[in-house]
């Protein structure tokens, strides 16, 4: 059977009048700027970056707006929005050890060279509301100190030193990037970061808290989070020098991890990484705790079942766009499948009850 | 390193709408085998035909590799590709493209041809040609009504990829500002 | 590790300071284009950034930023090349343009009148953040214990 539908077209366009009346809002309050989302709800534009795989935090502002403030659909609106951009190139890796830092931490070295800087962290606050906020006009002052060096050594660099920690060496192998090329499993680590740094940061949580609890345990501490600028350079071709493009906020995680040895590594502490666009200082530590986990054949561990050493699961599950794509295209209209089921299950039933009657 | 300033000019003046409407246009021909397409917009060093940059400006990237074959390796072509689209400059087994006369490109055993997961993954080849007419090579198979013919520069190379089918390389065939599209679906039998 | 950077040139300078630049900035401080023929016509693109997995290992793919880029050629024959971080296209034309100024004997009067305020606008707020955040810096002490008489 077919069933035409005929007249959807005008309710959809009433729908879409609807749905930008109600973006907008009670009219006599001022209207919201993309500006303002820009600058004042920074921490969600950094988010609608990193899921979006998209460093522009005017656009990623207008997402916000255009979604009234649904991240996930920001992140779809941008993941749109990119796939219009010709590829001009790749950058040089860009190298976080140069970075303009504005909070650096290590939860293992109280003294690391460099010092401890807090910077602008909500973890010292008392998570009560503040009712001053409610009255406008405000512009509070940072204080200001003396600046340090401009650039401080990773922390991870001084159990190097000791050869506690395990090495890694520099190469520049071109790696495969999943918005190019369908994901081929079992992935490389460089493809399963590119996976979690743009997934969802929720699920890279719970993925990352399910660790800690016991389900797949790796023993993390945070070695060094640091947040901060860092430029990205690009090799010109008409030009045949690099230059800078521009410049982009990071969060990087660094943890250090208890490693007990296996047959061909002795005993040292081991490394998950996490390294996400933007002020992201929850998915960056998730994403350290999450690599280092699916790092278990590597390293000759054990697997023991856990959902976080599920290379399949985690990956083929952290992206919240093809997850709400999937997911809520359920609601669109099934009436021919449903139909089908329907006569089915009449079917089924006339038959048992007839049985039942005989 | 700087690029000779011939290099720089004589790209799209209008890239948005310019790479739409030849791709428009690449895609006609690739879906109607042995249909003639006249395209514009361009104006590429020598030796390149027009049509030939035309395809290489609209569908090669900084992705997709380019193996220049023969006399068209030539450093005023390197740079022009470098400078418009950013293609990597490569040799034949690695290249998403290739452009050359068919002296030069043969023989074609050494593109890809994909692989059975993903046939795509192939080699498109850019053939220069002196002449293309609707005569010759007999055409006949997906997009073609009843049958077509096309000035083929070889028919056994053709033969011999429609039977590598799904796998195999696609073949556009240039001369000045016209081009045929030879997919790897066709049939080819000599007249 | 990353690479050792050589010291940079001065065009790799400043065409690092122009993408970097405010585009209202470089306008303000240049408000005037000379003649100029566009080789490639602005175009909004995006670059995928890398970061290397562990801070120094293999190569991973991070995530696309927005660049615009722009090529030009003065009347004198001097090439400019803008790449600019974000979408103005103006910025991208302006950068090229002042990219191609700068290899003409217009360089010293730009140098001034526009690269070096750019660069010290930059280093004022780049100062600005550091001592923002040097005030947040934790001192330690460590206090002696009994059993270590």
């Amino acid at each position: 059977m077919y069933v035409a539908v005929k007249g959807g077209e005008r309710a959809i366009d009433n729908a879409h009048a609807f749905l930008a009346e109600e973006r907008r809002g009670d009219v006599s309050v001022p209207e919201l700027s993309v500006d303002q989302i820009r600058e004042q709800l920074k921490l969600a534009v950094n988010r609608v970056m990193a899921e979006g795989s998209l460093f522009d935090p005017d656009l990623a502002a207008l997402a916000i707006k255009q979604a009234r403030g649904d991240l996930i659909e920001a992140v779809f609106l941008i993941r749109a929005y990119r796939t219009t951009l010709p590829r001009l190139g790749a950058s040089k890796p860009i190298d976080t050890s140069a970075m303009a830092c504005v909070r650096r931490i290590s939860a293992t070295f109280k003294d690391a060279p460099g010092g401890q800087v807090l910077g602008p962290t909500f973890d010292y606050t008392h998570r009560l509301l503040d009712f001053k906020l409610l009255a406008e006009g405000e512009a509070p002052q940072a204080a200001r100190a003396p600046a340090m060096p401009a650039a401080v050594p990773h922390i991870a660099d001084f159990l190097n030193r000791d050869g506690l920690i395990e090495q890694d060496t520099a190469n520049d192998t071109t790696p495969p990037d999943l918005t190019r090329e369908p994901m081929e499993l079992p992935a490389s680590r460089a493809l399963r970061l590119q996976a979690i740094t743009r997934g969802d940061e929720g699920f890279i949580l719970s993925m990352a808290y399910s660790t800690q609890r016991g389900y797949g345990r790796t023993h993390a501490f945070v070695g060094e989070l640091r947040i901060g600028t860092v430029p990205v350079e690009m090799d010109i071709p008409e030009l045949g020098f690099a230059i800078q493009i521009g410049e982009i906020e990071v969060t990087e995680c660094e943890t250090v991890n208890q490693f007990k040895g296996s047959k061909t590594e002795p005993p040292q502490f081991t490394r998950g990484y996490g390294l996400v666009f933007g002020q992201s200082e929850r998915k960056a530590i998730a994403m350290s705790l999450v690599d280092r986990a699916l790092r278990w054949k590597e390293l000759g561990e054990d697997n023991s079942g856990a959902p976080a050493q599920d290379e399949e699961f985690v990956l083929m599950h952290a992206d919240n766009i093809q997850a709400t794509g999937f997911l809520e295209h359920i609601k669109l209209p099934h009436y021919v499948d449903f139909q089908a089921e329907l006569e089915m299950v009449r079917h089924l039933r006339a038959e048992a009850t007839r049985e039942a009657a005989e | 390193m700087s690029l000779a300033p011939q290099a720089m000019t004589g790209g799209f003046a209008d890239a948005p709408v310019q790479s739409a409407r030849a791709f428009r246009a690449a895609l006609d021909a690739l879906s109607r085998p042995g249909r003639i397409v006249a395209v514009e917009g361009v104006q590429p060093p020598a030796p390149l035909s027009v049509a030939a940059g035309v395809l290489l400006l609209t569908l090669a990237d900084g992705t997709t590799p380019v193996h220049l074959a023969g006399a068209f390796d030539c450093a005023v072509l390197r740079d022009w590709i470098t400078f418009h689209c950013g293609a990597p400059l490569v040799g034949s087994d690695a290249a998403t493209f290739a452009v050359g006369d068919w002296s030069a490109l043969h023989p074609v055993g050494r593109f890809a041809i994909g692989r059975a997961d993903y046939p795509d993954r192939s080699a498109t080849l850019i053939v220069e040609l002196d002449h293309l007419t609707a005569a010759g090579a007999r055409l006949t198979g997906p997009g073609i009504a009843d049958v077509a013919h096309l000035s083929l520069p070889d028919i056994a190379a053709f033969q011999h990829n429609r039977a590598l089918f799904p796998l195999g390389f696609d073949t556009f065939l240039t001369c000045g500002d016209r081009l045929a599209g030879l997919p790897r679906s066709t049939r080819v039998e000599a007249v | 590790m990353p690479e050792p950077q050589p010291n940079p040139t001065a065009r790799q300078i400043w065409m690092g300071v122009l993408a970097r630049c405010r585009p209202d900035r470089l306008a303000a401080l240049m408000p005037d284009l000379a003649a100029h023929v566009v080789l490639r016509p602005a175009e909004v693109g995006a670059v995928m950034v890398r970061g290397r997995v562990g801070a120094v290992g293999s190569p991973f793919n991070l995530g696309e930023m927005s660049v615009t880029r722009c090529s030009v050629r003065l009347d004198d024959g001097a090439v400019g090349h803008g790449y600019v971080q974000g979408r103005d296209k103006g910025h991208a034309r302006r950068a090229a343009v002042l990219d191609a100024l700068m290899q003409t004997t217009q360089a010293p009067d730009l140098q001034a009148t526009v690269l070096d305020v750019l660069i010290a606008e930059e280093a004022a707020g780049r100062q600005a953040r550091a001592e923002k955040a040097a005030s947040t810096r934790v001192e330690f002490f460590t206090l002696v214990r009994g059993e270590d008489k």
